[in-house]
């Protein structure tokens, strides 16, 4: 049985109209949103700030790109209020390129992520890295076409996520600091609450899901599936091909690449490096003849020298 | 009773979901990253993702060569969505320098139907699978643009086909591996069953 026979379907019942006919198809179910994340898997998710930058991602083999005004490091060094991209960027970025492109909106900014919707993006990044605009809601996803992906730093997060309809999540890691320990932290949290579900007995998933502050229908699904009911990538400080092929190893299914990549001497060279590093994380041969002749990695930022008020992983609940 | 060892390139995109299918199937499902690895499969299935990553990813791990061969040599392969792509002659609306397999004699265009907001499901009725429609899943889909005169159309949506057979090569711009219907994989292990050659 697979998960996307369980996700819920919201497009009108089959008619009497003959097989193929454009008034039958289904456009923005949660099938499609999800499959669409399926379709990334094993892949490289790489911020770009310009047309050029998508160039580079795209010939350096990205799955897709995130279209953005500012990478996570150059909002942590400007400071200001960060929002949704120029419109016109984000434009000229899905001309530039034949692949996916992402774009973020602020958390709860549901108008920010009707225009990305309007724009044509392929999947909209509620974000922390932006300046949240609602302290207190997420965006309905279930209202958009598009998909989303969300955040998380463990699994009760991701499931209130998926509750508002997100249909693939990723760890937050904390993005613009080339470190990658809160990445590794929220993976591991998530995959070993996980794993816990999986051994409860089912009368005490109900429990479970009050500590995990989420719906026991989806506790009651990770559980059964012993893994997220969507696609489960990474985020938040990779830098170099072997934290992309760490990340892997622990169980992401994919990589997002924010400042790590444009912060560094030779992006095109690390964005190769780390999309071959991703295909082949367990070898380490592969990730030897990777991991030479980089040129200098993004300047880092220790997480735990960040003050809380600079910290993204704490935005959002 | 074992199946036929059928290979799944993971290189990148939905290895998992096919490998489902396969076993489902009655197929013995093997991941494929290396060239040796053809030598140990009766079939291959070339997974939904973004071909242009796997087709850059087939150069840099010395694996498109290979692939032509087998596929020339009439080892059945079988490609969803980026997987139809590679296993086309050429490709429009893509990167002109786009790696490709080929071995059938079709072109088609990427991303035809749009972008993610209007990929659909539908009901189609696909030759060579018997029983109700297949329920097929179109993500950023391909469709065929022209087809040689050896090509077997399975299905079409609007006029334009997007399944369709060629040999012992089986291709659909759809994604079968996501509905938990096998018969799409039926219908290649059988192709794999009855061709008998590979390795």
């Amino acid at each position: 049985m697979s998960e996307a026979q369980s996700a819920p379907s919201s497009g009108p019942a089959a008619d009497s109209t003959r097989p193929g006919d454009p008034a039958a198809r289904h456009a923005g179910t949660a099938r499609v949103k999800r499959g669409m994340a399926e379709m990334l898997k094993g892949g490289v998710i790489m911020d770009v700030v310009t047309a050029e930058q998508a160039r580079i991602a795209e010939d350096a083999g990205a799955v897709a790109v995130m279209a953005l005004e500012r990478v996570p490091a150059d909002i942590r060094a400007q400071g200001g209020v960060a929002r949704m991209s120029d419109p016109d960027m984000i434009s000229e970025i899905v001309a530039a390129v034949s692949i996916p492109v992402m774009a973020k909106a602020r958390i709860g900014h549901f108008v920010e992520a009707q225009v990305l919707q309007a724009l044509g993006v392929d999947y909209v990044d509620e974000s922390e890295v932006l300046t949240p605009a609602d302290p207190h809601h997420h965006i309905d996803k279930w209202k958009f076409t598009v998909p989303f992906v969300c955040g998380a730093t463990n699994l009760g997060e991701a499931l209130r996520r998926l509750a508002e309809g997100a249909a693939m999540i990723r760890s937050k890691g904390e993005a613009g600091t080339g470190e990658v320990s809160n990445a590794v932290v929220h993976m591991r949290t998530i995959r070993a609450e996980i794993a816990r579900l999986a051994a409860l007995p089912a009368e005490e998933l109900y429990a479970a899901a009050k500590e995990l502050r989420a719906p026991v229908e989806l506790v009651t699904e990770v559980a059964r599936l012993g893994r997220l009911p969507v696609v489960l990538f990474t985020a938040g400080g990779i830098a170099t091909p072997a934290d992309a092929a760490l990340m892997m190893q622990l169980g992401a299914d994919g990589v997002f690449v924010g400042s790590g990549i444009f912060k560094s001497g030779d992006p095109a060279r690390r964005a190769r490096a780390i999309v071959e590093a991703t295909t082949m994380f367990n070898d380490p041969d592969v990730l030897v003849k990777v991991s030479r002749g980089l040129g200098e990695a993004m300047v880092g930022i220790n997480v735990s020298e960040l003050p809380a008020a600079a910290r993204y992983a704490d935005r959002g609940w | 009773m074992s199946g036929p060892r059928i290979g799944i390139l993971a290189l990148q995109g939905d290895v998992r979901e096919h490998s489902r299918a396969l076993t489902l199937a009655g197929a013995q499902p093997v991941e494929v990253r290396r060239a040796a690895e053809l030598d140990e499969v009766d079939g291959l299935v070339l997974p939904g993702g973004e071909s242009t990553t796997i087709g850059r990813l087939l150069r840099v791990f010395a694996l498109l060569e290979p692939l032509r061969e087998r596929a020339a040599a009439g080892l059945p392969m079988f490609g969803s969505c980026a997987g139809m792509i590679l296993l086309a002659r050429d490709v429009v609306d893509g990167r002109p320098d786009q790696p490709l397999v080929g071995g059938l004699d079709m072109v088609v265009r990427r991303n035809a139907f749009g972008r993610q907001v209007d990929s659909f499901e539908v009901d189609l009725d696909v030759v060579g699978v018997p029983g109700p429609p297949v329920h097929a899943v179109f993500i950023r889909a391909p469709w065929v643009e022209k087809a040689g005169d050896g090509v077997e159309v399975l299905a079409r949506v609007a006029e334009a086909p997007v399944a369709v057979r060629q040999g012992s090569l089986l291709a659909t711009a759809f994604h079968p591996e996501l509905t938990g219907d096998f018969r799409v994989h039926r219908l290649f292990v059988d192709i794999v069953r009855s061709s008998g050659s590979g390795r």
